[in-house]
């Protein structure tokens, strides 16, 4: 075959072979690159004192314990929020929605939202949440910010794993005599759990990775809070706290440490991510 | 179904079709307040010299509130950004979907999954630690901290929705069309790249359109690379985005006076860009649905 | 039922958590200048420590939006590292002197320029001067770095060199700690940071000779300085513990602590 083909397509074959190459070895260099220097950077700062104390000016201690408080605060009230919002709009699109123009309408909506940046997010949520309502800069004006940006990611998750629950159970709960509302939450909602896990973790990804809209929500205070006084106070989570001891304070050792904690979580979470989906999709096959 | 039973039926049903709304509510909301916030300030600058002003000195006695050097900085930056990592993000989606062997693909996809998942502000420390001195140093620049460092740093950050997006396009081009042209006598690679591809393009045009809209709209990064004068934009010249403006200056922009409302109008412009994606977005992805 | 009884919960945390946020009194909150961060973060943690269930929250953001703050009533103390202006104090603002405060001129350790007097700083910063062969350097442009415009370092720095909006600046960046990495980091840089926050990757030059340390900011003859200032209102009277904080500041600990953080306590 090969010997056949003219010396003009044989240059052509073997430009775009090594273009092709060159292309993936860009971008597996990118990423090795990436992880083993922060990593490398990073991880020998890490020490039991650096996670587990808050930072002190007299001391001149440098602890992260506030931030990781903070941001698992945030996770927590951003998920509780926007798994209810999220998987219920899901499951009116899913089972009750006959309207073709509201699901139209909803389906775009969703879309705009996952398109529009996290610095708008950060003003509309300041104007909002901080100002309108009265929540001050905290991490609740914060989280309740993050809601929004997730929502189209736990909608879109959980109501895929919805189409994917057999029509015949519905009908076999309905031939039962149970009501609509009985059927979702008894058999419909249960099978599509693992659909609903994926989104969360896709979402906790988002939310340790944000950090323009939690600026001007929800502020870059390193002060240790419970978990409800914490709420009403400002605080930075993780990735905030980054920014602030990079940027602003030029403190590199620190920022380099956090940088490599979250990039361990990052993975952690894309693994699991990974995992889920693949059950998920073994499920369909069945 | 007893009477009771039918009126639950009815509350759930109106309590799930307002948490279907709420998405709604979301987008009017977001679009209702940066159009109150940002719309005064265009009214007492004037929509052309705030477009089109060329300086931007908002602290000065006699303020200037030109936005013209952030829009083009933008513009150039995602242009720049594109230009280098599309063809890259394109190639190895290429690569991924047809040539690589199965657990190459695994590794990879999984990586691509963690280049996305890198928190930007990573991106901006790396590229501030290890980029802007290499820049300096390598273009024998006063200073590395400029348009071409935020160019780099984005081309990296919109590598990841490039591929993924194009990876879906190129798997779903059917498998018929592939085998029609290798029997004709093409080798595997002209049929990747004479009939997949074109097959693909609208899927391909939607992951690039995807990319432009993250490369817009990021903010973080970008702050931490791009040095952060409102200069108009060249390759080696300290620069600020529409989004860098935005959240440079509005921590201390005074509440409800015209530099804090004019900040919010670069948000609103900024708004519209991406409104603009989003439909150019939707139409390739219908041409899609169509074929 | 269940979804039905946790909206429900959920409607009850939203209006908890707004009404949660309603005035809490043991809170002394303070708002504005970043190169106050290290004198300012000392004193509210030594003032918790000694005072039980006293929480102090302190936002840095710059000189200006504190003193909006303040007079907003957003905030009970207002920071500001400099004079109040002629228009705030009319606004019924009132300034207390804490401390002074040196502003270093920073250059990067490996440039050999030592010392500067005050009119060449001026022309560097406006421009004039723009290569460093011009004063003794090293054949390479200066690189100018500055602080954006709400900073009360820049005012102070660009009212003493009379450099008011002339400096042209090749990076605006918003923090201390910032000016301090990027000058670190580039050998042609030369930029401005408060001395109380100096670190050992930067070198702080000689402005007319004078060593910029206690005594010569104290005396006067290091003359690129300005005072840290808490701002009150004058028909406002501060909480409880507001005014006990306050009159920390002033007291000998607090000078004491002052003097720790780097700067120097006003008598």
């Amino acid at each position: 075959m090969i010997g056949q083909i003219s010396k003009k397509r044989k240059m052509y074959i073997c430009f775009m072979n090594i273009i092709m190459i060159v292309s993936v070895g860009v971008t597996c260099a990118l990423v090795l690159f990436l992880i083993s220097y922060v990593l490398i950077k990073g991880i020998p700062n890490i020490t039991w004192n650096f996670i587990a104390t808050k930072p002190s000016y007299l001391t001149g201690n440098i602890g992260i314990l506030p931030d990781i408080l903070n941001t698992i605060t945030i996770i927590i009230t951003t998920l509780f929020f926007a798994l209810h919002l999220g998987v219920g709009a899901a499951i009116y699109l899913n089972e009750y929605a006959q309207n073709k123009k509201i699901v139209a309408m909803i389906e775009y909506a969703s879309e705009t939202l996952s398109g529009i940046p996290s610095i708008i997010y950060g003003l509309v949520g300041m104007l909002f949440f901080c100002q309108f309502l009265n929540m001050k800069t905290s991490l609740l004006a914060g989280a309740m910010t993050l809601v929004i940006m997730n929502l189209p990611t736990i909608m879109r998750t959980a109501q895929e794993s919805l189409k994917t629950v057999p029509q015949s159970y519905r009908e076999g709960a309905f031939g039962l005599g149970a009501g609509k509302w009985r059927v979702i939450h008894t058999v419909v909602l249960p099978e599509c759990i693992d659909g609903i896990v994926t989104g969360c973790m896709l979402s906790i990804g988002r939310i340790l990775g944000e950090s323009a809209a939690l600026l001007f929500t929800a502020g870059f205070a390193h002060t240790l809070h419970g978990f409800f006084t914490g709420l009403t106070s400002s605080g930075a989570t993780l990735t905030v706290a980054l920014y602030v001891y990079a940027k602003e304070q030029g403190e590199f050792e620190v920022a380099f440490a956090i940088a490599a904690i979250l990039m361990i979580l990052t993975l952690i979470i894309n693994l699991l991510a990974n995992w889920i989906s693949y059950r998920l999709k073994r499920r369909i096959a069945e | 179904m007893n009477l009771r039973a039918k009126k639950v039926e009815i509350v759930v049903h109106g309590i799930f079709l307002i948490l279907g709304l709420i998405t709604v509510c979301a987008v009017i909301l977001i679009s209702f307040y940066l159009l109150i916030a940002g719309i005064p300030a265009i009214k007492k600058i004037g929509l052309i010299p705030f477009l089109l002003g060329k300086q931007w000195s908002s602290t000065e006695m006699n303020p200037q509130y030109g936005i013209l050097p952030f829009i083009l900085t933008s513009i150039y930056g995602t242009t720049g950004a594109l230009v280098i990592g599309a063809p890259i993000g394109f190639l190895t989606a290429v690569y991924l979907a047809k040539v690589a062997s199965d657990p190459i693909k695994k590794i990879m996809n999984s990586a691509v999954g963690l280049l996305a998942g890198i928190p930007s502000v990573v991106y901006g420390l790396v590229g501030m630690i290890v980029l802007v001195p290499t820049i300096r140093v390598g273009f024998h620049q006063s200073d590395g901290a400029n348009l071409l460092a935020a160019i780099i740093v984005l081309s990296v950050m919109v590598l990841p929705s490039i591929i993924k997006v194009s990876i879906n396009a190129l798997e779903a081009v059917p498998k018929e069309y592939e085998e029609g042209s290798l029997a004709l006598g093409a080798t595997p690679m002209e049929t990747y790249f004479k009939v997949s591809i074109p097959c693909a393009k609208s899927g391909i045009a939607a992951s690039i359109v995807l990319g432009v809209g993250r490369a817009i709209g990021e903010a973080m990064a970008v702050i931490m690379v791009s040095g952060n004068v409102p200069n108009m934009p060249s390759l080696f010249t300290s620069v600020r985005f529409l989004t860098t403006a935005v959240s440079s200056e509005m921590s201390y922009a005074t509440a409800g006076s015209l530099h804090q409302q004019a900040l919010f109008s670069i948000a609103l412009v900024l708004f519209f860009f991406i409104l603009f994606i989003n439909a150019l977005l939707n139409i390739c992805l219908k041409q899609k649905k169509a074929r | 039922m269940k979804k039905l009884i946790s909206l429900l919960v959920v409607m009850i945390l939203i209006s908890v958590s707004i009404i949660g946020c309603a005035k809490n009194e043991k809170i002394v909150s303070t708002d504005g200048s970043t190169s106050m961060e290290k004198v300012i973060g000392s004193l509210g943690e030594s003032f918790e420590s000694e005072h039980q269930g006293v929480s102090f929250t302190y936002n840095p953001t710059g000189s200006g939006t504190g003193i909006t703050a303040v007079s907003e009533g957003r905030c009970d103390i207002g920071l500001s590292s400099r004079n109040l202006k002629s228009e705030e104090i009319s606004k019924g603002l009132v300034e207390t002197v804490i401390a002074y405060d040196g502003i270093a001129v920073i250059v990067n350790p490996k440039n050999p320029i030592e010392n500067l007097d005050l009119e060449t700083i001026a022309k560097i910063f406006k421009g004039e001067i723009i290569n460093w062969k011009e004063i003794g350097g090293y054949d390479s442009e200066i690189v100018l770095i500055g602080r954006e415009a709400n900073s009360g370092t820049r005012d102070g720095f660009e009212s003493i060199t009379k450099t008011v909006n002339e400096c042209q600046y090749r990076q605006e960046l918003t923090a201390t700690g910032d000016v301090i990495t990027t000058v670190a980091n580039n050998p042609n840089a030369i930029g401005y940071a408060s001395v109380a926050s100096i670190k050992d990757s930067v070198k702080a030059i000689t402005v007319n000779g004078v060593v910029a340390n206690e005594e010569s900011i104290k005396d006067g003859t290091y003359q690129i300085q300005r005072p840290f200032v808490l701002v009150t209102k004058a028909d406002v009277k501060l909480s409880q513990t507001a005014q006990e904080f306050y009159d920390f500041c002033l007291s000998e600990q607090g000078k004491a602590i002052i003097r720790k953080a780097g700067a120097v306590p006003a008598d």
